[in-house]
């Protein structure tokens, strides 16, 4: 007993100290310069349209919602939190609307107050500046409808209403949305101040709520987060202060120049996948430094589902049946990197089962390429001999890719070519009708941990936008059919989860079997960090926190 | 050369002065160039590579039984009577990434290795051969035509053609040189290039040929434009212009085989120079398109393998260092022999 109470004391004098020395020890932490690099920049600066992964990291701590993804550690990282909301709404009116009450005292990064009218500016703001979720997150917002037509004079007039009086917000939805906070805790549903001009601000830093706020953007150099003045910390799970006093992000520096960069402790973190051929060297050299961990994300080669010869579904279940996905791994940095897949929804999601028609032995999962059948479909589909081009971007693994594509599709009787574009640019490019691209190989990184932001999004009928750089539904796929069973599948998960998870399954299965993409694998995230970078603290969510990291 | 120049007689020793048929003016620069040890050396070392690359079917058929083409990325070979994977997964530490095999210095296959497809790079350093050459080659020809035809009708009419022309040159000297084919070469590689009935596609080979063609003109037609207003004013050019012999006749007779020492003494330089240009917008993915190769996508494909495989860019590195200089030290040896007091020297 005595010595039980002994042990007793002393964990609570240790927890008493680790208490008293916490706070202590992180701010000796505080301060200094993290130094990230990336090929390229991520273009525009403007939360409300840029959707890039590469970005969205950042305006975590730069920018707040009403409501935001936890700032925490591994997969509570996708618990969902009041952010400048005081408390998570209720549900009402049969779930089609919600009261958000608005935190006091908060300030932009210009020192300008927060208040209701910017919560309603910055809603309209995703219309008015074509946001490119405008019409897939938003358009079950009361008023969308009119936005989604006539942008310069959207008001969502009953969608968003402020009562200045109350400091509260309402937003009416036009049906119950299941991820309706999942929709407004990603960052082109966060709050800008009412007077940020409605056009894609570009290179000019918008004023935010966050932690810190963007000083500079070059987009051929250099993008400078620093301290916002006028932060003061009101909730540490939504916005936390950071230990950094600044964050460069340098642009430029090719992927064998980042890694002997950080290599040599000048810089921190880079974005991009490392290059194959330095990945050995940094697991044996530097294995400390190296961060692995899964992703909810695919790799896919989007094929346009209304040009020739992808216009043939024959054509494109051949280039699925054809991909050794053991190969594409083995380019992309080996098993440990990467598992093959065939179908859209990652594994760990909501209605995720195993699911690869796409192999010799069709099953759970992929075993190797069907060389004779792709060949056959080919003939069959009359395509043999089109030109083919695949767009891909300017690093590394991508162009290993796509050669390797190009391989693939020659063998099965296409005359293939790649063609490279600057990361900086080809994932607009290859949105747009107008380039008329007909394969391309991208990379999906979840939004939000649901099984419709790979399969709505990515493939329903309202993300495909013709003539539009934000067009997401790449391939241009809109089937009736499987829309509506997607649609059937989120009122489901309203009131049932596990019933609509097992729609998601058949949806899965159904978009799988349409090919409107050849899904390659699932990858795995590497961070590779400077010796001296610690407290490394990955999100599954949003990933590696960088305001969190401690540079001295 | 001008029929001016006065034949050359040899007196026997301890006879009367026998007359001996006199040698021609190419006869002697050939016997000239014979003579040059060093100039021979490098046309031998010219040709060689050039058989070398023409053979390279021959070589991934029948000696190393490859595809230079096709990516293998799940191959193996054996080597030592085991098999070995051509992209070998690391073992080491955390087991992250893959290496492509390395040079077997077996002839029979993957003598330099593979690349991170898993292709030979002794088989595609060869076919990668046969396009720098071409490229260079055809590129040089067309060039030297252009060049030769502006620098003639230039320098011979004067005037406003003369003014015309040379503007035209000198906007296109204006812009620097790699500049100008980086520009062409991105805007047209996309969609290739339609004028009327003609049509190269994007893919083609004749683009790179014709970028580099086109912007090594004033390169060389400036030149030739000055010897040919030289020439213009020469006793022979005046004596036939004073006889009535029509102008067109006077270019061809007279003036054309009076430059075409400088033309020819061009024709390795140039082709060392395009081919340098070709490699360079090759590495810049603006040259030659995969899955064909050239010594520069070579080059490319091996800068991402620097630290594990440094052969897969070296040895295009060395194919091409070993060309020029064979090809530099060839002209200078036509220049001496063609045109002993010519200034022209083209680094």
């Amino acid at each position: 007993m005595r010595r039980m109470k002994w042990l007793v004391g002393a964990a609570a004098a240790v927890g008493l100290l680790a208490t008293a020395a916490g706070p202590a020890s992180a701010d000796m932490h505080r301060g200094g310069i993290l130094r990230l690099v990336s090929a390229s920049a991520g273009g525009t600066l403007d939360p409300k349209i840029n959707y890039t992964l590469q970005y969205w990291t950042m305006y975590q701590y730069t920018y707040d919602g009403l409501l935001t993804f936890k700032h925490a550690a591994g997969s509570d990282g996708f618990t969902i939190v009041p952010d400048l909301a005081e408390a998570m709404p209720e549900s009402m009116n049969g779930g089609k609307t919600y009261v958000f009450k608005l935190r006091k005292g908060i300030k932009f990064s210009n020192g300008k107050e927060l208040d209701v009218k910017d919560v309603v500016a910055s809603f309209q703001r995703i219309f008015k500046v074509s946001s490119p979720t405008a019409g897939s997150f938003y358009n079950g917002i009361v008023g969308a409808d009119a936005c989604l037509k006539t942008p310069a004079t959207c008001t969502l007039d009953g969608g968003v209403v402020a009562d200045e009086a109350n400091n509260t917000i309402t937003i009416n939805l036009v049906a119950p949305d299941s991820e309706f906070f999942d929709k407004i805790s990603v960052p082109h549903a966060v709050v800008l101040p009412a007077d940020t001009p409605d056009k894609d601000m570009g290179n000019t830093p918008i004023p935010g709520t966050g932690a810190y706020m963007f000083a500079a953007y070059d987009p051929n150099k250099q993008l400078k987060a620093v301290r916002n003045p006028y932060f003061k910390v009101w909730s540490n799970d939504a916005q936390p202060d950071g230990y950094p006093d600044e964050i460069h992000y340098d642009f430029g520096l090719a992927g064998e120049d980042q890694i002997t960069a950080i290599e040599n402790g000048q810089a921190d973190w880079t974005l991009d996948q490392p290059p194959a051929d330095r990945l050995a060297e940094m697991g044996s050299k530097y294995p400390s430094q190296v961060h692995i961990n899964t992703l909810t994300a695919m790799w896919y080669a989007p094929m346009n589902v209304n040009i020739p010869p992808f216009n043939n579904l024959k054509a494109r279940l051949a280039v699925n049946y054809a991909i050794d996905r053991n190969a594409m791994v083995k380019l992309f940095g080996g098993k440990v990197l990467a598992q093959p897949a065939c179908q859209i929804i990652p594994p760990g999601f909501d209605g995720y089962k195993p699911y690869c028609p796409y192999t010799k032995h069709p099953g759970a999962r992929w075993s190797a390429p069907d060389l004779a059948k792709a060949k056959r479909l080919v003939k069959e589909s009359g395509t043999a001999g089109q030109k083919v081009t695949i767009i891909v971007q300017d690093l590394a693994a991508d162009k290993a890719e796509g050669t390797y594509l190009q391989s693939v599709l020659k063998s099965i009787g296409y005359d293939a070519s790649v063609k490279v574009l600057s990361q900086n640019i080809q994932f607009t490019y290859i949105q747009n009708t107008n380039n008329k691209v007909q394969i391309s190989i991208t990379q999906w990184y979840q939004d939000y941990p649901a099984p419709s932001d790979f399969l709505n999004v990515l493939f329903g009928c309202d993300s495909f936008h013709p003539g539009s750089d934000s067009s997401v539904n790449i391939p241009g796929f809109c089937d009736k059919t499987i829309d509506a069973a997607m649609k059937h599948a989120m009122i489901t998960s309203l009131t049932d989860k596990a019933a609509a998870a097992k729609e998601w399954t058949a949806v899965d299965r159904a978009m799988t079997d349409q090919a409107p993409a050849a899904v390659l694998f699932t990858p795995k995230y590497i961070d590779f960090l400077s010796k001296r970078v610690g407290n490394y603290i990955f999100n599954a969510q949003y990933y590696w926190q960088q305001n969190l990291a401690w540079v001295q | 050369m001008s029929s001016s120049l006065p034949a050359t007689t040899e007196v026997g020793e301890g006879l009367a002065a026998v007359p001996r048929p006199a040698l021609g003016p190419w006869a002697r620069a050939g016997r000239k160039l014979v003579a040059d040890r060093t100039a021979m050396g490098a046309l031998g070392l010219f040709i060689l590579i050039v058989l070398a690359c023409l053979a390279a079917p021959l070589y991934a058929t029948y000696v190393a039984h490859t595809d230079p083409f096709t990516s293998n990325v799940e191959g193996s070979i054996t080597v030592d009577g085991q098999d070995v994977d051509l992209i070998q997964p690391s073992t080491e530490g955390l087991g992250l990434g893959s290496v492509p095999l390395g040079p077997t210095w077996d002839y029979h296959a993957y003598f330099l290795g593979a690349d991170a497809q898993g292709r030979d790079v002794a088989a595609r350093l060869l076919y990668g051969g046969r396009n720098s050459l071409l490229i260079g080659g055809a590129s040089t020809a067309i060039c030297l035509f252009l060049a030769a035809l502006t620098g003639l009708v230039s320098g011979f009419f004067g005037g406003v053609t003369d003014m015309l022309i040379s503007r035209l040159l000198d906007v296109l000297w204006a812009f620097p040189i790699y500049l100008l084919a980086i520009s062409l070469s991105i805007v047209l590689i996309s969609h290739g290039f339609t004028i009327g009935p003609f049509e190269i596609t994007s893919g083609s080979l004749w683009l790179p040929i014709w970028i580099i063609a086109i912007v090594y003109v004033p390169y060389v037609a400036r030149p030739i434009r000055g010897q040919v207003l030289a020439l213009k004013e020469s006793e022979f050019v005046l004596a036939a212009k004073g006889l009535g012999v029509p102008d067109w006749r006077i270019l061809l007779r007279d003036i054309l085989p009076n430059v075409m020492t400088t033309i020819i003494v061009f024709v390795p330089l140039m082709v060392a120079i395009n081919m340098l240009t070709e490699s360079a917008l090759s590495f810049l993915s603006i040259g030659v398109q995969a899955p064909d190769a050239s010594w520069g996508t070579i080059i490319q494909d091996g800068q991402d393998l620097i630290y594990t495989r440094p052969w897969v860019a070296i040895a295009p590195g060395i194919a091409i260092v070993l060309t020029v200089l064979a090809l530099n030290i060839l002209g200078d040896g036509l220049r001496d022999a063609l045109d002993p007091r010519a200034k022209l020297r083209i680094r």
